[in-house]
């Protein structure tokens, strides 16, 4: 059966790839659905979480540290508290004073975040591509052979672990916690949330905080996958992460990690068919099929305008 | 800990975690390793200072800002001056003045200067283009460096393959990009705005991946060459006609002047420059340009009143990109290269960034942003790596600070004369 | 011969809410019809409905007997419904005359060559879009304010502008969303006879929400009342008037 073994392989490694994507799609639709805005610098923020990734991870190999869980703490330490930080700055620098105008004006000034991001590190980091080996080598094989088989490496179990325990803490938090419901009222009704002495400043930039937190997992998680990052990366990681979280319904997070992960398969399957040259060219045609044929996306609520 | 104290340590200790894990520290492939080094001291030092720095402004902000607002109630007599350089009336006048320097100038220029020239015009007539889909409709269009791109390839296939004129390939080149923008508008402008600048953004980096890739017609990476230059009613301004050609200087009698071509590929942009502006100042009194305002103002009014909203955004997005295939045909033309790396989303930012510095709806103050930032990274070569930064913090400051960009322009309004 | 307006069994849903549910209403050419009811009766919601900004979740809504539901907004009211806002939705930055004019575009010259090249059908084609505007600013008082941003006229000025601008689009059935509320009671007057111009002179019909009791009792041929989302009574002013389900429930059980 080595065409079931293929597809099947094609398959785990369109799950892995979705499964990141997914993570950082909920910030993209967390954002969007409270403020109806796309954050455009989420990309580069996964991109930076990337870089303090592995220079935590270098560093401490250095310093002769390399025992692997402490690496791993260390990695997702570093990254999650430095894109945090990044998160909030870009919604108190590049939203916060812009609320309420033009909604072209938010949207320029966060291009305008993002491409500055993307060149402060390509200056202080330069635009080779940076490289780590494996921390986590070994593969489990399904089959036979690896030949005959579908392999499954170590990497991406870890992956999908991390990602299910980090999907339920946030449903868990969203859903029973005190700020998890403010954030709610917030996606129902800024103003109404507002007037009902919720700080919905503080709100908006939880969500920030909490898309670059998930973000920062992402890039940990890619980053032990590929071993490889540059400074380019997030443009177009945030371009499909944007496109799953706009095909699984834009504003909601299932709807993010399903379109996350089948835009993951997609892609994988994609570039098995037209080559992996064309990998990025199927993302974007669906992204424009799920816009022609379902505009809410796959778990959306169509929108009901106030007239 | 008072709240201010608290805030500021807050504050220098966000700039410390958003600057000096990615300034501070520098990684390094040394061999098969990756190591991490420090930055310059003087980078480290910066960074401690910046963190400092915005400590002492959280403690201080509020003596400060007293202080500033003391200062700065300055006399209301800018705002006459303002009132009046956003004058529709006054901003014809201006580019009318600009006119006749900008044909005479060339004659007398450098050849460098000219050809820096054309570069700032193609880039003047980008924004121009632009401005009608962002500054006039007020949709966001990420991806027009695609249009671009569809527009010089146009011209360069079809004279690679049919030996096609410059001339004879403006008019398909700027029809085709057109025809990609309707094909691309078609399906998203039914849907919100902010899924349109995603889309297009997408666009332009999968035409460039399809240039790239697609090697057997478009030469993949290393493009199309040798790419002829317009002609003057079939006089060529090269050295040697090709048979059946005669040349310039040849049938004028004049010497051989490589200057010749430069001066004249500089009056073509102009011209297309000035079809540009024309066109523009006329679509501002036609019913789809007020359409175009009255649907940025309140789209569900203009749907109660049997306006199509998306016919409408759909006329301002096809035209806008059928300018931008103009301006590649030009582009493809004065280069006689093109390849896949001149169309990148870097080009696209850099037309937005003109759009946005000049003022929405603003056509004088769109040419001086092209003349600003074609002209600035020109002067200032030994800051040319920091040119992509400074683009992206200037997005960023003149939407914080000037949002109608540095020359708005008003409407023109209709009245109604008794 | 069928009505102008003919709407039958109309029910939206609202997920679990059901907003409107079996409106029926039947109106002619030269006929003013008001819905009245309380606050969140499902007034605007029929209105919304009828011009297809909602799609309505069963029923029929025929006009000159065709079948309209489910159509877009703006084919709507190229077939001849338009409609006011509750809250005026005027293009602010604009002036009243381009308020107007907007308003005409679909009977404009909008061949993009003629209006490039200024040609004669297209001058002309502007110079009569001018003149007719001006005609119906003059009819609702605004014509000094033709070149005044529509965003500065005072409020009474712009719900007459808004009707004005319903005009240029050259509609049979015109409906206005609490046109009287904020008006002082010359204005509402004044408004009383506009309505009644439009209906007499030019043959509209009228399909009107106000909760201003004497407008709607002095001009409407017919009523309906809606409560809750059903409807409750309908009949002429003089029988709306005593009729004891409306009494209850507008003044509660005494």
């Amino acid at each position: 059966m080595p065409e079931l073994y293929h597809y099947l392989q094609q398959l785990v490694n369109g799950l892995t790839v979705g499964s990141t994507y997914a993570l950082i799609a909920i910030g993209y639709t967390m954002v969007y659905g409270i403020i109806g805005m796309i954050n455009f610098a989420h990309g580069e923020v996964y991109m930076i979480a990337s870089y303090v990734a592995f220079i935590a991870i270098a560093g401490l190999s250095m310093l002769g540290l390399d025992h692997l869980p402490l690496l791993m703490a260390a990695a997702f330490a570093a990254s999650i508290v430095v894109a945090s930080a990044y998160g909030y700055s870009i919604e108190r620098l590049a939203y916060r004073p812009l609320r309420g105008g033009n909604r072209l004006i938010p949207l320029i000034s966060a291009i305008g975040m993002s491409i500055f991001l993307q060149n402060e590190v390509l200056l202080a980091q330069d635009s080779r591509d940076k490289a780590i080996p494996s921390l986590l080598p070994g593969n489990l094989v399904i089959g036979e052979s690896a030949m005959h088989g579908v392999v499954i490496s170590w990497t991406q179990i870890l992956i999908f672990a991390v990602i299910l325990l980090v999907m339920l803490g946030l449903t868990l938090f969203i859903s029973r916690s005190r700020l998890g419901r403010a954030c709610r009222a917030c996606a129902e009704d800024l103003k109404m949330a507002g007037l009902l002495g919720i700080d919905t400043h503080r709100i908006i930039a939880l969500t920030f905080v909490i898309g670059a937190v998930l973000a920062a997992v992402a890039a940990v998680l890619l980053g032990l996958q590929y071993g490889v990052i540059n400074p380019q990366m997030g443009f177009l990681a945030g371009i499909k992460a944007f496109t799953a979280a706009v095909l699984g319904g834009i504003g909601s997070i299932p709807g993010a990690m399903l379109g996350g992960l089948l835009l993951g398969v997609a892609e994988a399957f994609g570039a098995d068919l037209f080559g992996d040259a064309y990998k990025d060219v199927v993302a974007f045609s669906l992204l424009v099929l799920v816009l022609l044929l379902r505009p809410t996306g796959i778990l959306g609520r169509p929108e009901v305008e106030k007239v | 800990m008072s709240t201010r104290l608290r805030t500021a340590l807050f504050s220098a200790l966000l700039v410390l975690a958003v600057a000096w894990p990615v300034l501070g520290l520098k990684l390094t492939t040394v061999g098969i390793r990756l190591e991490v080094h420090n930055a310059s001291p003087a980078m480290l030092w910066s960074i401690a200072a910046a963190a400092l720095g915005m400590f002492c402004w959280q403690l201080g902000r509020d003596r400060l800002a007293a202080l500033w607002s003391g200062a700065a109630s300055r006399p209301a007599v800018p705002g006459r001056l303002k009132e009046v350089l956003s004058l529709p009336a006054t901003q014809r006048w201006g580019l009318l003045a600009l006119l006749v320097p900008a044909l005479v100038w060339p004659f007398f220029a450098s050849r460098g200067a000219v050809d820096l020239a054309t570069l700032i015009l193609i880039y003047a007539m980008l924004g121009l283009g632009l401005n009608i889909v962002v500054g006039l409709a007020g949709l966001l269009d990420l991806g027009y460096v695609g249009f671009y791109a569809v527009g010089a390839y146009t011209y360069a296939l079809l004279s690679e393959y049919w030996g096609l004129g410059f001339w004879t390939c403006l008019p398909i080149a700027g029809a085709m990009a057109a025809l990609f923008g309707f094909l691309l508008g078609f399906p998203v402008l039914r849907l919100r705005g902010d899924y349109l600048a995603i889309v297009t953004l997408g666009f332009g980096e999968i035409i460039r991946i399809l240039l790239r890739n697609l090697t057997d017609v478009t030469g993949g990476p290393n493009g199309i060459g040798g790419i002829d230059k317009p002609t003057l009613f079939g006089l060529t301004f090269e050295r040697r006609a090709a048979e059946g050609l005669q040349t310039f200087h040849g049938f004028f009698g004049l010497p051989y002047d490589s200057a010749d071509k430069v001066i004249f590929l500089y009056l073509i942009a102009l011209a297309l420059v000035l079809l540009t502006l024309f066109v523009i100042n006329r679509l501002l009194r036609m019913p789809i340009g007020r359409a175009w305002e009255a649907l940025r103002e309140d789209e569900i009014a203009c749907r109660a009143l049997g306006l199509n909203p998306t016919v409408i955004k759909l006329s301002a997005f096809t035209l806008g990109a059928c300018f931008a295939g103009f301006a590649g045909s030009f582009f493809a033309a004065r280069q006689g290269l093109v390849t896949p790396e001149s169309f990148s989303f870097i080009e696209s930012a850099v037309i937005l960034a003109i759009v946005v510095l000049g003022g929405m709806g603003s056509q004088l103050g769109v040419i001086l942003a092209a003349v600003v930032m074609i002209l600035l990274p020109e002067l200032m070569r030994e800051f040319s790596e920091y040119r992509m930064l400074l683009f992206g913090a200037l997005l960023v400051l003149m939407m914080v600070w000037r949002p109608q960009g540095l020359l708005p322009m008003q409407r023109p309004h209709l009245e109604l004369k008794s | 011969m069928s009505a102008l307006l003919e709407v039958r069994d109309l029910a939206m849903r609202f997920g679990g809410l059901l907003a409107v549910d079996g409106v029926s209403l039947s109106l002619g050419a030269r006929q003013v019809l008001s819905m009245i009811g309380p606050n969140g009766a499902g007034k605007t919601t029929v209105f919304n409905c009828l011009t297809g900004f909602y799609r309505p979740s069963a029923g029929e809504i025929l006009l000159d007997g065709e079948p309209i539901q489910g159509l877009p907004g703006h084919r709507i009211a190229r077939k001849g419904i338009v409609r006011t806002f509750q809250n005026v939705r005027l293009f602010r930055e604009m002036t009243a005359l381009e308020n107007l004019l907007v308003a005409q575009h679909r009977h404009l010259n909008t061949n993009f060559f003629a209006g490039l090249l200024k040609t004669p059908a297209f001058r002309r084609s502007e110079r009569q879009a001018l003149e007719f505007a001006h005609q119906w600013l003059e009819r609702v008082g605004l014509a000094d304010g033709a070149n005044r941003l529509a965003g500065t006229l005072a409020y009474g000025q712009q719900r007459r502008l808004e009707i004005a601008r319903c005009m240029m689009t050259r509609p049979r059935l015109l409906m206005l969303d609490e046109p009287a509320a904020g008006l002082n009671p010359r204005e509402t007057e004044d408004l009383k006879a506009l309505i009644g111009l439009l209906r007499d002179e030019h043959g509209l019909g009228v399909l009107l929400i106000e909760h201003d009791m004497p407008l709607v009792m002095g001009i409407s041929d017919r009523i309906v009342v809606i409560n809750q989302g059903r409807p409750l009574a309908e009949g002429t002013p003089a029988q709306i008037r005593c009729h004891p389900e409306v009494i209850k429930a507008y003044l509660g059980e005494a």
